[in-house]
């Protein structure tokens, strides 16, 4: 019986039959071992919630349980993110929470929009449309985003890190994660680039082409719906 | 993987002990993808076993009678029939596979001596009907033995066909075939207690079906926003009351139960009962909508209380208290830590089921690394137990299992890692006789 409250005695740890260890969940310095709930999600996180999305709206028929999961949570890691984003131009956050409250605002209105459009693409899986090429054809419908050019700054809205994906191309993005994490087989080195889950599709040699073409057209996305909602500012 | 039959009978007091009955399936590491069960379940008198698997096929296992000559000996469940219930399909108009995974069996309750059972996939729900022939004709007139027509004109003399014993047959045969009504998933069926109805929930819509009627279905539950980028809900589980037949619950991916009465409108997008435990803002983290998502709920056979299965425990809710549950049970509080990394490799969107032991006095749940969880209520203990192959030997008692939390730092670790793929307790049904 499972009795609460009672120390584990020593007998009892090394009569056990010791099972595989990954050294990473033992060290207490590891961002996701010392999980005091943060405050503010690091960039990671949400970079690994972008990934699943995109890697979940990538399926021929989503699992729409998935999708609205990782959608919230993204979500609420945005609206953590954006008020402690370090801008330039914005004012101590406690001495312009208007300033703040417009720019989490529009970050989350241009992320909402964003999933906005991503998402409604679901809807012509119901719809009688033809096979789905989702992000490749249909994109943000409807939108114009010619006229102002990707405002590249727009893009620290959406996490304070990131301006490595803009100054170091994408391989930024993977400079952050610990590679000591992914040494499950289930998972492609770091460097090939981060596919989650074992229903990867294209081999593991195709993998970096695909996921820095669609990288591309995801960040085109979000940057274009940030150029489209957020008026022209001063600095940018 | 999921283990089959495992018998529990008190020993001594109300004690629990359980060991292995029987292991049914693959004994090898390496099973095939469609070998893998995804549902269980036995019929209301525990005399059969259903189990469905990943390649669309049903597998029936039957309790022996007791052999007198071995009146110790409890029931063993032997194959009774296996059968085709589903294959892949393709949907043109989509251009998008349809799996031929059973999603879930429910069984009708017995009415006759044939058996019958709903399947389900993502997108059809099939009525089997599961019957025994033992007894054949012979001596027909106009055929011979072999069945070729018989000229009538050279037929002399009449006789009467004699029935006569034959190897027992087990016959399934499709009765009824309800497809075309969910776009989305398929993840519930639920058995009317009106024995004439039953309903089916996918992901953002719930019908009601009339056993006899294939070509129509009713809409009930509808929660598909307008926009679908106002989506941030799915259904992910619903039942009927066992007793009253206008009364069923569903569950949603934010944590909430809606009962609702079929009386109060046809359409019951409105709940009359909404069940939600307030969020703890101490354990609040970016997880917490993922890790609140139900995966199961079952009512009890009392029909007063329900049970839910979130990600890291089970809850019993008393009907007439919408505030919050009467208990909860923590199934592998040692996760809480490693929320993040079981998101990383999307074992937190794992679904666990639950069920009830037949006297409502216990409930039980899956866990990883092939541990599953009693919670006895009224002696408020619980034990874990192991299903794995290594300790099954049938009769061989299960040893319960201690699950250690982390401490900080310090040597000999014990901890396993969740992982896809990793053996998983997920399934569950409890025999109630």
């Amino acid at each position: 019986m499972l009795s609460k409250g009672l120390k584990r005695k020593r007998e009892e740890e090394e009569e056990k039959e010791p099972l595989a260890v990954d050294a990473w969940w033992l060290d207490p310095g590891h961002a996701a071992v010392a999980q005091a709930p943060p405050a503010v999600a690091s960039s990671s996180l949400f970079d690994l919630s972008v990934l699943k999305l995109h890697h979940s709206l990538q399926q021929s028929e989503p699992d729409l349980r998935h999708l609205v999961l990782v959608v919230n949570t993204l979500r609420r890691i945005q609206a953590s993110m954006a008020p402690a984003a370090a801008l330039p131009p914005v004012p101590s956050p406690p001495a312009a929470p208007s300033v703040a409250d417009n720019l989490l605002a529009s970050s989350d209105a241009a992320l909402s929009a964003s999933m906005a459009s991503l998402l409604e693409d679901l809807s012509h899986i119901e719809g009688l449309s033809q096979a789905p090429q989702p992000l490749a054809d249909e994109g943000p419908p409807g939108r114009s985003i010619g006229g102002a050019a990707p405002s590249l700054g727009a893009l620290d809205l959406l996490g304070p890190a990131t301006g490595c994906l803009l100054d170091d191309g994408l391989e930024g993005l993977f400079e952050d994660i610990d590679t000591s994490m992914y040494d499950n087989e289930l998972w492609a080195p770091a460097s090939e680039g981060l596919k989650p889950g074992p229903e990867d599709g294209p081999g593991k040699e195709e993998a970096p082409e695909l996921d820095e073409a669609e990288l591309d057209y995801l960040m085109d996305v979000l940057v274009g719906t940030q150029a489209l909602e957020r008026p022209p500012g001063p600095g940018r | 993987m999921a283990g089959a039959g495992g018998g529990g009978c008190p020993a001594g007091g109300n004690d629990f002990q359980w060991c292995f009955s029987q292991v049914k399936g693959a004994i090898d590491e390496d099973v095939a993808e469609a070998d893998i069960i995804s549902t269980v379940e036995f019929n209301y008198s525990g005399d059969l076993l259903a189990t469905g698997d990943k390649g669309g096929r049903v597998v029936i296992f039957q309790r022996e009678q007791e052999n007198k000559s071995r009146p110790h000996s409890r029931g063993e469940y032997n194959v009774y029939s296996t059968f085709q219930s589903h294959e892949p399909e393709f949907d043109y108009l989509k251009s998008l596979e349809i799996e031929e995974k059973i999603n879930k069996i429910r069984w009708l309750p017995q009415q006759n001596a044939a058996h019958f059972l709903l399947s389900t996939n993502d997108k059809t729900i099939k009525l089997w009907k599961i019957s025994e022939r033992d007894k054949r004709a012979e001596g027909y007139n106009l055929k011979d033995e072999d069945g070729r027509l018989r000229d009538p004109f050279r037929i002399t003399a009449l006789r009467v066909p004699i029935l006569k014993p034959m190897d027992l047959m087990v016959e399934a045969s499709p009765r009824r075939i309800f497809a075309n009504a969910h776009t989305y998933h398929i993840n519930s069926i639920s058995v009317n207690s009106d024995h004439e109805t039953y309903l089916s929930a996918d992901d953002l819509r719930i019908n009601l079906w009339h056993l006899e009627i294939t070509d129509r279905s009713f809409n009930i539950v509808d929660i598909k926003p307008a926009n679908m980028e106002e989506l941030t809900e799915v259904i992910t589980a619903a039942e009927f009351h066992p007793h009253q037949c206008n009364v069923f619950v569903y569950s949603s991916s934010k944590g909430t139960i809606r009962l609702c009465d079929m009386r109060s409108s046809a359409l019951c997008d409105r709940h009359s009962k909404f069940f939600e435990e307030p969020e703890d803002p101490s354990s609040r983290s970016f997880f917490s909508e993922i890790i609140s998502s139900i995966s199961d709920v079952k009512f009890s056979h009392s029909g007063r209380y329900m049970m839910t299965r979130d990600y890291l425990s089970v809850k019993v809710w008393d009907l007439n208290m919408e505030s919050r549950p009467v208990e909860t049970h923590q199934v592998h509080e040692y996760l809480r830590s490693k929320l993040c990394s079981l998101y990383e490799n999307d074992c937190i969107f794992d679904k666990f089921e639950c069920c009830w032991n037949g006297s409502d006095s216990a409930i039980m749940t899956g866990s990883y690394n092939n541990f599953f969880r009693m919670f006895d209520r009224d002696t408020r203990r619980d034990v874990t137990l192991e299903a794995s192959r290594e300790s099954s030997k049938p009769r061989a008692s299960l040893k319960p299992r201690k699950t250690q939390e982390k401490a900080a730092s310090a040597g000999g670790p014990v901890w396993f890692r969740p992982r896809r793929g990793a053996r998983q307790a997920l399934l569950l049904t409890w025999r109630c006789s």
